[in-house]
């Protein structure tokens, strides 16, 4: 039965080597249980690549009944030296919020996806998605519906709303300002339409992150980022604070809290034992209290920031969000509905007036802020700015002349 | 075609609450606080005196069901059948008896899967598809991870650095693995070549010239045929134009090469988050180990801990010590292309007479 057995991988073979887990000796396994020639072929055509430093996989047109996005089609661009590599499509899944899995349904997902394609998978794309690689379109439909009947469905793909993101959240931390799950489920459940249908200028994401630290990279990689914060307080224990500085050392607590504090809100205490933190001073910064996390806890009146505009290099280089709402309530059912209305806003007027391919981020920036709060209904705060404006031509409104 | 009798659900992400250990959800929301009993594990207790340890573990993303299977094996084993995975696809198993955590940290270990990534060490690398997958690369970003973190497997599993160091690799200059500490980006160094045999029948004329940032690409003609044109003076090599047309060939063997850049931080923590810079270019995209790039990145991770103090990230390690000084202890050559001539480009320029000798 030679002609079942992999072909000779000489380019790939190093990448079995070394301590950290290889993804090549994962696939070589795969295709040995298995004998799906796709996976022979995918190697092939992998190990061509390294050898001539070049990819060979383009797009094209695939999908399911009613859907417009969700399926990121690969056709090999070298059919007639692998054939067994001519399609190899990946299905995109929106996995649970915060990644969390039980083996039951994920089980469930790697029964189905065994039995309909390769049994490659990523996870996780950098978006968030499930990917499920391997796959040729004959197939694809009978994969989705098999998964879509467990309360699998597809993710974003092209300009639409993609796949969201969220941190751990309250299921396993202490520092989650809001339940980035639920969030996470409700807003990507009223976005679906547009996430199945691209209908937008280019893609929207949206990222939830409990708190400051930011787990989700929402900032960064999202256009909507929903980051925990509070109002009031940082709790303090103080016998948890005097055991820190007991075993840790005043000098510990002066160089790796006190003079790291961004706003320098915190004070060490006369008595040595204790510290004063002066709450209008903080920016929820995190630090103290990753550091010190049984003395230090967020304050309980608890909500979002949300920053807009966050996006990767394409095409006028990276942008972070920026804060649009400084502080929204985040507890119930009533506040995420008025969350999933501004938010709407924020589409529709990005929608209408984006140029192709144009995140809502670079949207901002060309037509300027002020039009945007006036198009969203939000007022100018300056929380939203490191600082006024430093340079003097502007058009504030006027009364005609003559 | 047959008439369709499942009617699709559009039901957006999984729900998520029976996706969590009973121990998870009776105590959803009241965490107390955390420490971290050694690396790679997570020790959360909470108000009702619950306590729940997790032990983190690498994979290599790209996985197989014969290898999901196996973790699921693993959770079944020792967290009830419950686990989950970090955005930067480390696999987290979750148990709320004490007596677990060794048997789960060798039975990981055994699945060929490092236990750490917590603290102050150095996670799991986040990537992109690369040649495995993705239609517009210019190399592998699974090989690239494998080939830097069988070197830096022993700072996975320690908590010596001065803080969490994150990495990333991206195979365009899209640049979809993200700002990290330490990054690998592809760097195309030539505009593209236009395959004008099938670019009329290929590409959308007008959306590739909107594509391009910087207006190089425009309308003309070849052998009496509508194609487009790419001013070489004004193409700043960012490969824009290829993801719209795949006739604007931006990728090659030679020419595509890796650049390293550093200081990007998504967490709020003490200075707000950053975008990386550019600190190392035209390395070449040698296959399948990259040493010329490994060895780099090696010798700024060996300097940042050497010089990084406790809870600096690398960008703020580099901040304080100054990028003279960076440049100097890290032996990376500064030059003219690391000076920014983009948009805003006069606020990375040192207004002042900061100078340090």
């Amino acid at each position: 039965m030679a002609e079942n057995k992999l072909n000779p991988t000489p380019n790939l073979d190093t990448l079995e080597e070394g301590p950290w887990p290889s993804f090549i000796s994962g696939f070589k396994e795969l295709y040995n249980r298995t004998g799906n020639t796709m996976v022979r072929g995918v190697l092939d055509q992998l190990n061509y690549s390294y050898e001539t430093r070049m990819g060979y996989w383009k797009g094209g047109v695939v999908g399911v009944h009613g859907y417009g996005a969700g399926i990121i089609s690969r056709y090999s661009m070298v059919p007639e030296l692998f054939p067994e590599a001519k399609e190899f499509h990946t299905m995109r899944i929106q996995p649970p919020p915060g990644l969390h899995y039980s083996t039951k349904a994920l089980r469930e997902v790697l029964d189905i996806w065994e039995k309909h394609g390769s049994g490659i998978i990523s996870m996780h794309g950098q978006t968030g998605n499930l990917q499920l690689q391997g796959v040729v379109q004959a197939n694809v439909q009978e994969l989705f519906d098999d998964l879509n009947k467990l309360g699998w469905d597809l993710g974003g793909a092209g300009a639409t709303v993609r796949t969201g993101a969220s941190c751990v959240g309250p299921a396993r931390c202490e520092m989650a300002c809001y339940d980035t799950l639920k969030m996470h489920e409700k807003v990507l459940k009223y976005f679906a339409d547009l996430t199945h249908r691209p209908q937008l200028p280019y893609k929207a994401k949206f990222k939830f992150s409990g708190c400051g630290n930011d787990c989700a990279n929402a900032i960064q990689r999202s256009d909507y980022a929903v980051i925990g914060t509070w109002k009031d307080e940082i709790q303090v224990d103080e016998a948890e604070v005097a055991k820190f500085i007991e075993t840790r050392g005043v000098a510990y607590l002066t160089n790796n809290v006190i003079t790291r504090c961004p706003t320098n809100a915190i004070v060490m205490n006369e008595d040595g034992k204790s510290i004063t933190i002066n709450n209008s001073d903080c920016v929820r910064c995190m630090h103290c209290l990753n550091v010190m996390t049984k003395a230090l806890s967020p304050g309980k009146e608890r909500g979002i920031a949300l920053l807009v505009g966050g996006k990767g290099h394409l095409k006028v280089g990276n942008m972070l969000g920026s804060v649009m709402v400084p502080f929204m309530k985040m507890e119930d059912e009533d506040d995420i509905e008025a969350f999933i209305d501004m938010i709407d806003s924020m589409i529709d007027y990005w929608a209408e007036n984006a140029l192709d391919h144009e995140r809502v981020g670079e949207t901002i920036e060309r037509v300027g802020m002020q039009q945007f709060l006036d198009a969203v209904g939000l007022e100018a705060n300056p929380d939203m700015v490191i600082q006024p404006r430093d340079n003097p031509y502007f058009k504030a409104p006027y009364e005609k002349v003559g | 075609m047959a008439k369709r009798e499942y009617q699709t659900v559009e039901s957006g992400p999984h729900t998520y609450w029976d996706m969590l250990h009973p121990t998870i959800q009776k105590n959803y929301g009241q965490w107390k606080y955390h420490d971290r009993p050694r690396p790679g594990v997570l020790h959360h207790v909470s108000h009702t005196g619950d306590e729940v340890w997790t032990v983190k573990a690498g994979t290599h993303r790209q996985v197989t069901v014969d290898i999901a299977r196996r973790l699921c094996d693993i959770a079944d084993t020792y967290c009830d059948g419950f686990l989950r995975w970090t955005v930067r696809n480390n696999v987290e198993m979750t148990t709320d008896k004490e007596a677990n955590v060794e048997p789960l940290i060798k039975a990981l270990e055994a699945a060929g899967h490092p236990v750490g990534g917590t603290g102050n060490s150095i996670t799991s690398m986040a990537h992109t598809q690369g040649w495995l997958h993705c239609d517009i690369p210019a190399t592998d970003a699974s090989g690239v991870v494998k080939s830097i973190m069988d070197l830096v497997y022993d700072e996975f599993k320690r908590e010596e650095m001065p803080n969490r160091v994150k990495l990333s690799t991206s195979c365009c200059e899209i640049n979809c693995g993200g700002q990290a500490d330490i990054a690998i980006v592809v760097q195309h160094t030539r505009p593209p070549r236009i395959n004008h045999d099938i670019l009329a029948s290929t590409c959308e004329m007008p959306s590739t010239v909107a594509r391009c940032p910087v207006a190089a690409i425009r309308p003309t003609k070849v052998n009496g045929k509508p194609s487009l044109m790419v001013v070489e003076e004004k193409c700043i090599c960012c490969g824009a134009c290829f993801g719209a047309c795949p006739a604007m060939e931006i990728n090659h063997p030679e020419y595509s090469k890796l650049a390293i850049w550093i200081g990007g931080k998504n967490a709020n923590t003490r200075s707000r988050p950053t975008n990386m810079k550019l600190v190392a270019h035209g390395l070449p995209n040698n296959t399948a180990r990259w040493p010329e790039v490994a060895e780099k990145v090696l010798t700024i991770i060996k300097a940042y801990k050497e010089g990084g103090r406790d809870w600096e990230r690398v960008g703020e390690w580099a901040e304080r010590i100054g990028w003279k000084k960076f440049f100097e202890v890290t032996g990376l050559p500064f030059d003219k292309y690391m000076i920014d001539n983009y948009r805003h480009a006069r606020n990375s320029f040192n207004q002042s007479a900061h100078i340090r000798f």
